[in-house]
């Protein structure tokens, strides 16, 4: 059989990123979209925040929000405030995109899987990120925790623990968009596996909040958590372009 | 030819597992630890089934990603379900171990840890299959969570290692204990026999996941018409 020549179909589309400097533009362009569509409606960073706070005043009733044991722990429920936090913003991350069709337009639309992906992880990177940074002070003032003594680590802290949230989140939330029991399989699939993440975040904040350097005999958390970030941003890059296009 | 094969493979794991117990039931007690520790002989065994399940899960996840051939996929599904059945009996013959021993059912120690994690992420995959329909959205998805799962393994046990400081030492193959030359024999025979034990019921998985496949085929067949 004679086969057709359909050069423009098979030669295929832009999917190459091309340049950095336009691959760079083309990130810019979906995080710049989504948080154009998120602030119009504040839907998941409202309906984070405000859980994140529940879960802050739900936490005072088990423990002792005065106890002096309460601020060994500490690190420990505000990391487990900020993962469940998260994946509130981060199941909205794909399924925004369902209503209209907009997933099956973003996927045709000539850019990278990978590019898409590191476009929606940053926006969503920004959204927890602001509804933590709400958060963190909030629940200072709960439980008498002086977060602020090194500031500049526990932003640190904060910003590599959320990239972990959100890196894992976002290639999980692009896998479950179209599933049953979505709501339900996003946080069964990722706290597992953010696991060595938490850990090591829970053990730095919970090091700040007692006055300690982290840069002392914990720093090996750091390097748990560094590596966490880069393998699995690495591995979600390579495996994303699966997940979306199959 | 197959099934016979199959048939005689799963009988004799289980006269091998028979004959153990007898021989077991004879070995003197341990010294510190009585009878309890011989529990250790399908505790281990266990372990390194569930653990080349798992393993067999990774290789053929990332096999069918490469050829998208559904055969890997049934592979793959077959061996992570039996993986998970012989994690659930590690974790409960340790359990059952730890009771008399360290007089506690449960302790986080690095090992139980992982273990427990590892065992409720490929929960998430078991779970994750089922919410899926489409079969090539199935394997593919679940491949890709199969090789998120796996990369986690190794910083799991290090961190967890880093966090419980105080685990209990290792009881097994470690420089403070020695194992009598006629156990390590019984113990080879009994891992050689739950590895036969569990080639044998992937093998009856993976029929069962072909006929899945051909019964959804033909299905769709018949609706399309």
């Amino acid at each position: 059989m004679a086969t057709i020549a359909t050069p423009e179909v098979t030669a295929s589309p832009v999917r190459h990123a091309g340049s950095g400097a336009s691959a760079l533009r083309q990130v810019f362009v979906i995080v710049a979209k989504d948080l154009r569509a998120e602030l119009r409606t504040k839907e998941a960073v409202n309906a984070a925040l405000a859980f994140a706070i529940m879960i802050l005043v739900l936490f005072s009733f088990a423990f002792d929000p005065a106890a002096d044991e309460t601020k060994m722990f500490a690190g420990g429920l505000l990391w487990i405030v900020f993962a469940f936090a998260g994946t509130l913003v981060l199941n909205r991350s794909f399924a925004r995109e369902l209503p209209n069709d907009c997933l099956d337009a973003l996927i045709a639309a000539p850019i990278s899987g990978a590019m898409l992906f590191l476009g929606k992880a940053l926006a969503s990177y920004v959204l927890v990120m602001a509804v933590e940074l709400v958060a963190l002070p909030v629940f200072g003032i709960f439980y008498y925790v002086r977060w602020y003594d090194h500031f500049w680590q526990m932003m640190l802290v904060l910003a590599l623990g959320t990239w972990a949230i959100t890196v894992v989140g976002t290639v999980f939330s692009a896998l479950t968009v179209n599933i049953r029991l979505r709501e339900v399989m996003l946080p069964m699939l990722t706290y597992p596996m953010l696991v060595p993440a938490l850990m090591a975040s829970m053990q730095l904040t919970a090091d700040l909040v007692n006055g300690k350097q982290i840069w002392g005999p914990d720093f090996i958390w750091m390097k748990v958590l560094i590596s966490f970030d880069i393998l699995y941003t690495a591995a979600s890059l390579a495996l994303v372009e699966i997940v979306l296009v199959g | 030819m197959r099934e016979k094969i199959l048939y005689l493979l799963g009988v004799a794991a289980f006269v091998i597992l028979a004959r153990d117990i007898f021989v077991i039931a004879r070995f003197p007690p341990e010294a510190s630890q009585g009878n309890a520790f011989k529990i250790i002989f399908f505790h281990l065994p266990a372990w390194a089934a569930a653990f080349t399940a798992v393993g067999a899960s990774l290789v053929t996840s990332i096999l069918f990603l490469v050829t998208k051939n559904f055969q890997y996929d049934a592979i793959a599904v077959a061996s992570t379900e039996v993986g998970v059945a012989f994690l659930t009996v590690g974790l409960v013959t340790g359990s059952l171990w730890a009771r008399p021993i360290w007089g506690i059912w449960w302790t986080w120690d690095e090992r139980l840890t992982t273990t427990l994690v590892l065992w409720l992420l490929y929960l998430g995959y078991l779970m994750l299959r089922r919410a899926i329909e489409e079969p090539t959205q199935r394997a593919t998805f679940a491949a890709v969570v199969s090789i998120f799962a796996f990369i986690g393994v190794p910083i799991d046990y290090f961190s967890i290692r880093w966090w419980r400081t105080q685990h209990p030492a290792p009881v097994f193959f470690s420089s403070t204990g020695s194992f009598p030359h006629d156990w390590s024999v019984v113990m080879g025979w009994n891992i050689l026999a739950m590895l036969m034990l569990a080639t044998v019921i992937v093998a009856v998985r993976l029929e069962q996941e072909q006929s899945q496949r051909e019964l959804d085929s033909l299905r769709r067949l018949a609706h399309a018409f």
